[in-house]
């Protein structure tokens, strides 16, 4: 019984419950705000700094594979070695930049080819009536729950050589040969515009939800015909659903990995294959963490409008 | 919005509808295919199904991926609804704009990215206190939690802001303390959100290929990880059969959300109605 004297006594610990309780009272804002700020602090943000710390290291044979930033040597000096030599190999070698360049033109076309599209469909439920517009969003929205990459899958069946759509042209005699349609750049871009289709719509659904049409008809009244006042009142109301919805499909297929690796195959080089591959591959960590980097900072000034825009929405809410 | 609906935009969303729809009905289809070709039709069959079952690989994936969705969607839920409150009702505190810059990054940010400084995270973690010794459910977990919360603390927002905080008013004026409205008033009115975010969270961690290849170790495959080195070769129909059974599922859970959604849309929209015309 020589252990009795660490027990806490019944009072000493039901006070020190209370105590707790107590605190958890009075401190809970606190609580509530710093647990999962945390969270992002400890495993969102945190690794991005040793992402760049690597970015700036060299090649080792080692485990992880690249050196140290800081050292301490025999003589106790703290040296600091930061080197460049990753962000210039990525700037002089052709393959890196021409991977950049064509990423962005795929991005950014299929960004505009979304928009095309999307926007009209966007329109046609708004305007729908009050038992189909919610099931129209219903339909929107249920792609965009189901598996992300049997979507993609799904377009191999149809675009490869033996795949449906050759088998129906060469069925209905209109060509003789297969068309090569999978592992292309169209094939990519079918694939992206596929995928993040939703995530145009809804944002232009949100902000054409909320236009008046009295505005319209004010225009028609005062003789605008449609087309001009489609530009001059509905385009510019809508920009802000314009704008969300292009980045919430630009910034993700700008690092896109799955759609050109099974859509592509081999054939299109994106930064986000690239990027995986130099990864699982090579193991050449720093140039790799450099290409993120750069990545990174591509996207970081896009990213910072979209929260712009998504802070904006949120307090006009 | 209301209003005539052009033929134009009919024809487009007819189109887009198509679009959308075709690739997976085909799909569906192709998984009864009784041929190896998945494109060439060889009769109505089973066979692919009994296959899939007969894989124990399949089972195995399965069941990772759902301890991990169960797991993930959790502690996502958990610790989205605890940012949504603090971004919406605890007004300005210091750190907010950082607060909400990571709340809003992890939604766009480019998967290979954030798979990848996870990846040298965890490692850079074992080496610093020895732990993730391996990688495997628990780092996929963490991972799947770092950005699923962003999209459940998305979700709890709106809900915030469309409530209302009246009822919280209410109870404060008849002496409930901060901390007493919380539990038994926003909380609760919360409930189809958490329903939806959890939901959320789950789907979009049994969809995850690119960050859980990043942070897996070996032999722990999840099942977009198994589908993924399959069908990187080509066309296989057990996948298909697989994807039926997976759009199934999904649908099903969509469709409870959306039902929760709609009833709580309801319910919101009567409230206020009944509110205005004591009001008048």
């Amino acid at each position: 019984m020589t252990d009795v004297s660490h027990k806490p006594s019944p009072t000493s610990q039901g006070s020190f419950v209370s105590l707790v309780m107590r605190r958890i009272q009075s401190h809970w804002r606190q609580i509530i705000t710093v647990i999962p700020f945390f969270w992002l602090l400890f495993f969102f943000l945190a690794p991005f700094f040793i992402v760049a710390k690597i970015s700036l290291a060299e090649l080792a044979i080692a485990s992880p594979p690249f050196t140290k930033l800081v050292e301490w040597t025999d003589s106790g000096i703290v040296t600091i070695r930061l080197v460049f030599d990753n962000f210039v190999y990525i700037w002089e070698d052709s393959l890196y930049f021409d991977t950049y360049v064509n990423s962005l033109k795929i991005s950014i076309t299929s960004t505009l080819l979304c928009l095309l599209f999307g926007y009209p469909i966007a329109y046609a439920i708004v305007r729908s009536g009050p038992v189909a517009k919610p099931l129209l969003l219903f339909a929107i929205i249920l792609p965009f729950w189901t598996s992300f990459l049997l979507r993609v899958y799904s377009w191999m069946g149809l675009l490869a050589d033996q795949g449906t759509i050759n088998n129906l042209l060469i069925a209905l005699g209109i060509i003789d040969e297969p068309i090569r349609m999978l592992y292309t750049e169209f094939a990519v871009y079918i694939g992206i515009v596929y995928t993040y289709m939703p995530f145009m719509i809804l944002p232009l659904y949100a902000t054409m939800e909320k236009l008046d049409n009295s505005l319209n008809e004010a225009a028609a009244d005062l003789g605008s015909r449609p087309a001009n006042t489609f530009f001059k009142i509905t385009l510019p109301l809508t920009m802000p659903g314009i704008i969300a919805g292009s980045l919430l499909v630009f910034i993700p297929a700008t690092g896109e990995y799955v759609i050109p690796d099974l859509l592509g195959g081999g054939n299109v080089q994106m930064i986000g294959r690239v990027l995986f591959n130099e990864f699982s591959r090579n193991s050449d960590w720093p140039v790799a963490a450099a290409v993120a980097i750069v990545l990174l900072f591509i996207l970081v000034l896009p990213i910072m409008v979209f929260q712009y825009f998504q802070g904006k929405a949120s307090e006009e809410q | 919005m209301y209003g005539k609906r052009s033929r134009f935009l009919t024809i487009m969303l007819t189109l887009g509808l198509a679009f959308f729809y075709i690739p997976m009905v085909l799909l569906v289809i192709y998984s009864f295919n009784h041929s190896k070709l998945v494109p060439v039709w060889g009769g109505w069959s089973l066979r692919w199904y009994y296959e899939l079952f007969q894989s124990p690989e399949v089972w195995q994936a399965v069941s990772l991926s759902l301890q991990i969705a169960v797991v993930n969607a959790t502690f996502a839920t958990a610790l989205g609804t605890l940012a949504g409150l603090a971004m919406v009702r605890f007004g300005r505190f210091r750190g907010r704009t950082l607060f909400g810059g990571m709340l809003v990054a992890p939604l766009v940010m480019p998967e290979v990215i954030t798979g990848l400084s996870l990846l040298v995270f965890f490692i850079s973690l074992n080496q610093l206190i020895g732990w993730p010794a391996e990688r495997g459910f628990a780092t996929i977990t963490i991972a799947h939690i770092t950005f699923s919360m962003a999209y459940v603390a998305v979700t709890i927002q709106a809900r915030l802001t469309g409530m209302g905080q009246t009822l919280e008013e209410a109870a404060a004026d008849l002496g409930a303390k901060p901390f007493k409205v919380l539990t038994a008033i926003t909380i609760p009115q919360l409930t189809p959100a958490l329903i939806s975010g959890w939901l959320l969270a789950f789907t979009l961690s049994l969809d995850d290929l690119v960050i859980a290849s990043f942070v897996t170790g070996p032999g722990a495959n999840t099942l977009p990880i198994l589908i993924f080195s399959r069908i990187r070769l080509g066309l296989r129909p057990d996948i298909n059969a697989l994807a039926t059974i997976m759009i199934l599922v999904i649908a099903i859970c969509v469709a409870i959300a959306a039902i929760v959604m709609f009833r709580q849309q309801r319910a919101d929209m009567l409230d206020r109605q009944m509110a205005e015309r004591e009001e008048g």
